[in-house]
């Protein structure tokens, strides 16, 4: 099948099999590979994406829903670490293991887009989905709330 | 060029032998090719195993552990870099070859054990000797600048990657001395009065960034599942439910039939399928119709009833493998005032490390490359040759990221299985666990059942101590058994195992986390029956250890012990040691009582790791550890059923989301000059006990048994 999308800005066409689904295709078949898989039932947010601007689970994304639409992944967010939260991360030196940050980080750039001044509460419930085993919860916090501050 | 490097070789190979304590025929073998890139030869020397140094001034510093997580790539370079006088700003790390001989610590520390990255002993381990390999390479540089300029090496100055000649007035960069080195021999162990004081460290006990902090905000840090390999095809692996059982597939044609699949692997605890794509490899996986036979031990296994079996073997007069023993207990329990008794209980804890196993190989006629994140890099490099019966020197293994390992990737299997797979459909290939795999065909921390008994003298001392840990999991249980800092007269503290046949494995801490939970519980319940502070219990029974009290004292001083907490909210208090450091927590909880979850708002904990070689990253390995170790505390339990594991993915196996996490943590570092010890787990074990013991306070009723779930919660208000 052939399929077609916006990917980082820009137009991507590909050719895969009917079962092609959007996160394997990002790192299989596109080789980005930033965005993680970690569950494959939409549980843990590694896989965390931006479709049309709203944070949506690659992992279970069929590739023909994101015909004709926009993806931006986290190679996409900035091209060279400055969108403010990839500064605050960096500044609040939040990863540990790392693998579920770019699904943190995407997520967390949808709430900023929504809302630019959430309270911690607000920003709990959304960033609730997106699970780290290292135990970076709280400069996680930390750094969206230094983000917003600044804003 | 290849003569080039041969002759490069060659001075390296020296220095090696003489300065890094090891045989040639060892370094012999050479060093991978990532060491001299080529193209750079000219302007780029290889000073030592451990430091590449280019003329523009980038030094490249070898990273011999697994980078996890746990932020010692950084750690050990800037230990390095700091008897090296390296600029810090122009140090790349990269992973050093996986050369046991020149990269490997053996459990004292000495050079040239196992790359194995477990027990919190990278810095520990690595820390005299990259201190000692440091000062070589800056011995070098001195040597060469010298002889260069006709003076004695004792006149001139280092820092910041800069060599001054202070009489006369002489400065030449790092970078430049490139042009000219020469490796001298030998090269001398420079005595510790030479090595540099630690009042001068200006990155040892700093506060500096993490190097791979930002290459995982931009998702260009590469674990093995990102890995392409031209030609690579995929793989999953339908595995056996119940650990020993043999796959007999039922729809062999069918499944060969689906479009894209490649092949079919049989292995002896499963079925692999090769497909051209992760997601026909995924979904004919899913398909695949398989009758499991066999009467493994493991069918037989079912973890709640093991509890009883636990409790029958208890009663045995056979005693296990004992951990510790002191006085005369048999003589001495007896004769107490009063005894006190508790049980406690922990169910399988599985690692869930956020990436799950997966790992990419190619083996062809005579040789194999793999590509994964492992804890054990010698260890995999070791079995993959000797599974496929060829040398060492022929597996060229590169390592990669770790998304977690927490002691589950310190195992080979899944390499293993993806050079099987390779070797039978002679193509490079993916192997991709699921998390249901992950979690299905895990090796899990072991469940225990705890018997303390303690016997209290006329004036109300302890003066008997028996701990009976009886679970499944070997020598996994008995770690963090021993309570060697409280001063208890007669002790008796043992291991009683029973082989279910099921897979065991270290998960952060090991032992610590369940036996440090019934001993810290039993402490406060032995406290509390006799109307004494925890605290103040716990600093009669450490009295004569002062390092251990001043942790103790620490973290009662950071949370104000005794002063009055908020209504509806209780504290918890209790002390572990861990690889070497010792900590101490104290945390405020509250409860809501309809729905039985424990809320936890505050957490303090202190920590003395001896010398700290980045503060910063040690207290936010504690509070990561702690954080983890909450989870489980809070909700983590596999259970098994004939055999099989009950749970499958996070929807039944909740690790602790953003929500759950404390509100608050606050910690503290004891300034030390003592060696370095393990910092990676210390924060985990004493979270199960102050937890139960603030619930104590809080409620008056006693959690005995982890995890702390609602529904046990509710059971017992």
């Amino acid at each position: 099948m052939q399929y077609s999308f916006i990917l980082n800005g820009k137009s991507v066409q590909i050719t895969a099999e009917d079962d092609a689904n959007l996160l394997w295709t990002l790192r299989e078949r596109l080789k980005l590979t930033g965005t993680k898989f970690g569950c494959g039932v939409s549980l843990c947010g590694s896989c965390t994406v931006h479709l049309d601007g709203k944070s949506i689970k690659s992992c279970i994304t069929a590739l023909s829903q994101v015909e004709g639409k926009k993806v931006t992944t986290i190679e996409g967010l900035s091209e060279d670490r400055s969108h403010p939260l990839q500064v605050a991360w960096i500044e609040e030196q939040v990863p540990q293991c790392g693998y579920c940050q770019s699904g943190q980080i995407m997520q967390a750039a949808v709430l900023l887009a929504e809302n630019a001044n959430p309270n911690r509460e607000e920003i709990i419930k959304h960033m609730n989905g997106v699970l780290c085993r290292c135990g970076t919860y709280l400069r996680i916090l930390k750094a969206i709330e230094k983000t917003t501050q600044k804003a | 060029m290849e003569a080039q490097i041969e002759s490069q070789g060659l001075s390296r190979r020296k220095f090696l032998k003489l300065g890094g304590g090891i045989t040639f025929l060892v370094t012999a073998v050479g060093l991978p090719a990532l060491v001299f890139k080529k193209g750079e030869m000219a302007e780029t020397k290889q000073i030592s195993a451990w430091v590449h140094l280019s003329e523009d001034g980038t030094v490249t510093i070898y990273n011999p552990a697994s980078e996890m997580g746990q932020g010692t790539m950084t750690a050990l370079a800037a230990i390095f870099a700091e008897e090296m006088d390296a600029d810090w700003s122009k140090v790349i790390i990269e992973n050093a070859p996986v050369e046991p001989e020149i990269y490997g610590i053996g459990w004292g520390g000495e050079r040239g054990g196992s790359m194995l990255t477990v027990g919190s002993r990278s810095v520990s381990g690595h820390y005299n000797n990259l201190r000692q390999s440091g000062a070589q390479a800056r011995y070098v540089l001195l040597t060469a600048v010298a002889e260069k300029w006709g003076v004695d090496r004792k006149e001139l100055k280092t820092e910041s990657g800069m060599v001054f000649h202070p009489q006369s007035n002489k400065k030449i960069s790092y970078g430049e001395i490139v042009g000219f080195v020469k490796i001298p021999e030998p090269v001398p162990e420079i005595p510790d009065s030479d090595l540099k004081n630690p009042k001068d460290f200006k990155l040892i006990g700093k506060d500096y960034q993490r190097y791979d902090v930002p290459f995982k905000v931009d998702g260009s840090a590469i674990y093995s599942g990102d890995v392409h390999v031209p030609e690579m095809v995929y793989a999953a692996i339908a595995r056996a439910p119940v650990n020993g059982t043999q796959p007999e597939l039922q729809n062999e044609a069918a499944i060969r039939k689906i479009k894209g699949v490649l092949d079919l692997v049989s292995l002896k605890h499963g079925i692999g399928v090769i497909a051209s794509s992760m997601e026909t490899a995924l979904n004919a996986k899913a398909k695949m119709e398989i009758t499991w036979k066999g009467e493994p031990k493991a069918k037989s296994h079912n973890s709640q009833d093991a509890y009883i079996e636990y409790e029958e073997l208890s009663k045995s007069s056979q005693i296990g493998s004992i951990v510790a023993q002191a006085g005369d207990l048999n003589r001495e329990l007896p004769k107490s005032q009063k005894v006190i008794r508790a049980d406690y209980k922990n169910d399988y804890v599985y690692h869930a490390q956020m990436e799950p196993l997966n790992a990419v190989a190619h083996v062809t006629a005579d040789s194999a490359e793999v590509w994964v994140g492992t804890q054990a890099a010698d260890g995999t490099r070791n079995d993959v040759a000797n599974h496929l019966g060829i040398d060492f020197k022929a597996v060229n293994l590169h390592t990669c990221y770790l998304g977690g390992g927490f002691g589950r990737r310190s195992m080979t299997d899944f390499v293993i299985e993806a050079v099987d797979i390779s070797k039978a459909v002679h193509r490079p290939v993916k192997l991709q666990w699921t998390r249901e795999d992950d979690l299905q065909y895990g090796a899990f921390r072991p469940i225990s059942l705890q018997k303390l008994e303690a016997g209290i003298d006329q004036n109300g001392n302890i003066n008997s101590w028996k701990h009976v840990v009886i679970g499944t999991g070997g020598g996994l249980l008995g770690s963090g058994a021993d309570i060697p800092f409280y001063d208890i007269p007669n002790k008796l503290i043992e291991v009683r195992n029973i082989d279910h046949g099921v897979r065991t494995k270290h998960w952060r801490a090991v032992g610590h986390g369940p036996n440090k939970f019934a001993i810290e519980t039993f402490i406060d319940e032995i406290a509390l029956d006799l109307k004494k502070d925890p605290y103040q219990l716990r600093r009669e029974l450490m009295k004569d250890h002062p390092r251990e009290l001043a942790v103790l004292d620490k973290v009662a001083e950071m949370a104000n012990w005794g002063s009055t907490v908020p209504d509806g909210r209780a504290r918890g208090i209790a002390f572990a040691e861990r690889s070497g450091s010792l900590a101490a927590g104290v945390c405020e909880i509250s409860l809501n009582k309809s729905t039985g979850k424990i809320k936890v708002h505050k957490i303090w904990g202190a920590l003395d790791g001896g010398v700290v070689v980045h503060p910063e990253n040690a207290k936010y390995q504690m509070e990561g550890s702690l954080v983890m170790g909450l989870s489980s505390v809070l909700f983590e339990s596999i259970t098994f059923k004939d055999g099989k594991v009950e749970q499958s993915n996070f929807y039944d196996y909740p690790i602790l989301r953003m929500e759950d996490a404390p509100e608050e943590i606050i910690l503290e570092i004891i300034p030390s000059t003592e060696k370095p010890t393990g910092i990676g787990e210390a924060g985990l074990p004493f979270m199960g006990a102050i937890i139960s013991n603030a619930f104590a306070s809080l409620t008056g009723k006693r959690l005995r048994h982890m995890p702390f779930t609602p529904e046990k919660v509710l059971a017992i208000i």
